[in-house]
């Protein structure tokens, strides 16, 4: 479990985040949205610990994070995966090179050792026959995959992922969602996910932050989600039009009423879903 | 202020290398491999400008040295001084500063931008130890070995030049290399590649290492850390001549 009290961080004396405080349970995955520019990877930046925060604590699993020294942070580092938006391969090295660093640097195991678990995890991740292949040799869904197999090759007690599907098409990043929500519970891992696909946030959300402007605005579970009265979250989840016509079918068919003043006849008349 | 700055951090990107290693073989994998980036990656156009530089210095010196007093000899001596202490230390090194030190500043700001520091520091891997060490080492040890060779192939170059232009016999030259030899000359012109190694490997690193951006950044990154490294060359080699010779 991740523990965020207060979380406040500035940049040049500019404020970025402030007064952010979360619980992240492990076996889910907690999900941090926002629109462009709320905060919300400085925050996982902080959580890791890339950012310093400038008030506020961190804990791993009951452990203070932030007050550790730095030998005791790297011993903790040792229990994060991350996968990066831009998947952040070494692009000297091949795919079975890059998934076995870990290993080789924190492992004393055999070379064949440490092959085998690279397969294993190659397999999780549903990817074959990509062992000598380099990342510029790789889909940007193949890079994503490769990146999560790293991230999970040390078997973490936290995965990160920033923005796991941006540059995605929508089957392969339902296919990552998948493969983050099936990881997550197979190895009862604390999993924080920053987004803003809301995909992403129906498929895997178990619990939801949603940042604006550097704050904390609103948190809860998907189901939650759809009934919020918060305007600033329905305002990001609903940009679409599409999306809103799907809640207020949801809702009709739910409680038997549209909350909106929208007109129902203007609804129907729309290629949009039909009751 | 931006230059006390840029001071203050790359002292403390110096003092944060020096860490324990997490793992030794992975470290002196990665001195290997810049080892041989870094040497065996220079080397031919260290060959090349070497040569051609023994043989200007030869033909140049012939042009100049008219009195029929001066024995032809005196041309080698010349160029064998002028190689030792100038051309292959600083020639060279600012050739490297180019060659090498480009590298590693586009090499460490790709991985800068692409995340890829990031990702080796949520590992818990030092990235300063593990990315700028092993190349300030190897460089430390790689290019006074190339000044030595360029030291070598200059003098070569000045005695084909001076037989293949008809200026002195091999022979005549062979005397002029042996006549007043100063053993020290080359101790410092070993003194300054170390010196220049040492500016040569971390000015890079250092810009690439915090640079911050895109891709123009890091071709921005890269020409500063060139110019100052070149800078900082011949301002280290102008203090070393004044206060070692």
């Amino acid at each position: 479990m991740i523990e965020v009290h207060n979380i406040k961080k500035s940049f040049d004396g500019r404020v970025v985040i402030e007064d952010v405080s979360a619980i992240m349970k492990a076996g889910q995955c907690n999900l941090i949205i926002g629109s462009s520019g709320s905060g919300k990877t400085v925050l996982q930046k902080c959580i890791v610990g890339l950012f310093d925060p400038d008030s506020g604590n961190i804990l791993y699993g009951g452990q203070q994070f932030t007050s550790m020294s730095r030998e005791e942070k790297t011993n903790i580092r040792k229990e994060i995966g991350m996968l990066f938006q831009g998947s952040a391969l070494f692009d000297s090295l091949n795919v079975e090179e890059n998934i076995m660093f870990p290993l080789s640097m924190f492992t004393t195991d055999s070379h064949r050792k440490k092959l085998d678990r690279v397969n294993e995890v190659l397999d999780r991740v549903n990817l074959k026959d990509v062992n000598r292949k380099f990342p510029a040799e790789l889909s940007g869904g193949m890079k994503k995959r490769v990146a999560l197999a790293r991230a999970i090759v040390l078997n973490p007690k936290y995965l990160f992922c920033d923005e796991p599907n941006s540059g995605l098409d929508p089957q392969t990043s339902l296919v990552i969602d998948k493969l983050i929500k099936e990881i997550t519970i197979e190895f009862n891992m604390t999993t924080v996910v920053n987004t803003h696909d809301m995909n992403s946030v129906m498929e895997i959300g178990d619990y939801i932050l949603y940042m604006y402007q550097g704050r904390k605005e609103w948190e809860g579970s998907k189901k939650d989600i759809i009934f919020s009265k918060n305007e600033r979250l329905n305002s990001f989840i609903f940009a679409s039009e599409f999306l809103q016509d799907a809640k207020d079918m949801r809702m009709l068919e739910m409680t038997g009423k549209i909350p909106s003043l929208r007109n129902m006849d203007d609804m129907m008349r729309k290629d949009g879903p039909s009751l | 202020m931006t230059i006390f700055n840029d001071i203050g951090r790359y002292l403390l990107m110096i003092k944060g290398m020096f860490s324990k290693p997490e793992n030794h073989k992975m470290y002196w994998k990665e001195f290997v491999h810049q080892c041989t980036e870094i040497g065996f990656g220079s080397l031919g156009i260290v060959a090349i400008i070497s040569v051609f530089i023994g043989a200007v210095s030869t033909i140049q010196t012939a042009y100049q040295l008219v009195s029929p007093l001066i024995p032809p000899s005196t041309i080698a001596q010349i160029v064998r001084d002028t190689v030792i202490l100038e051309f292959a230390p600083t020639l060279v090194c600012i050739v490297l500063a180019g060659v090498a030190g480009s590298r590693i500043a586009s090499e460490l700001g790709n991985m800068r931008v692409s995340e890829q520091i990031d990702a080796l520091e949520i590992m818990g891997v030092n990235t300063k130890t593990y990315l700028i060490l092993p190349k300030i080492v190897a460089a430390l040890l790689m290019i006074p070995m190339l000044v030595v060779i360029a030291m070598a192939l200059g003098i070569w170059g000045g005695r084909l030049a001076g037989t293949a232009a008809g200026i002195l016999s091999t022979s005549m030259y062979d005397k002029g290399l042996l006549e007043f030899f100063v053993p020290y000359n080359v101790i410092f012109a070993l003194i300054k590649s170390y010196v220049f190694s040492f500016i040569i490997s971390s000015i890079p690193a250092f810009y690439g290492y915090y640079v911050k951006g895109g891709a123009l950044e890091i071709g921005r990154a890269s020409t500063k850390a060139v110019v100052v490294s070149c800078i900082l060359i011949l301002f280290a080699d102008y203090l070393l001549s004044a206060l070692l010779l």
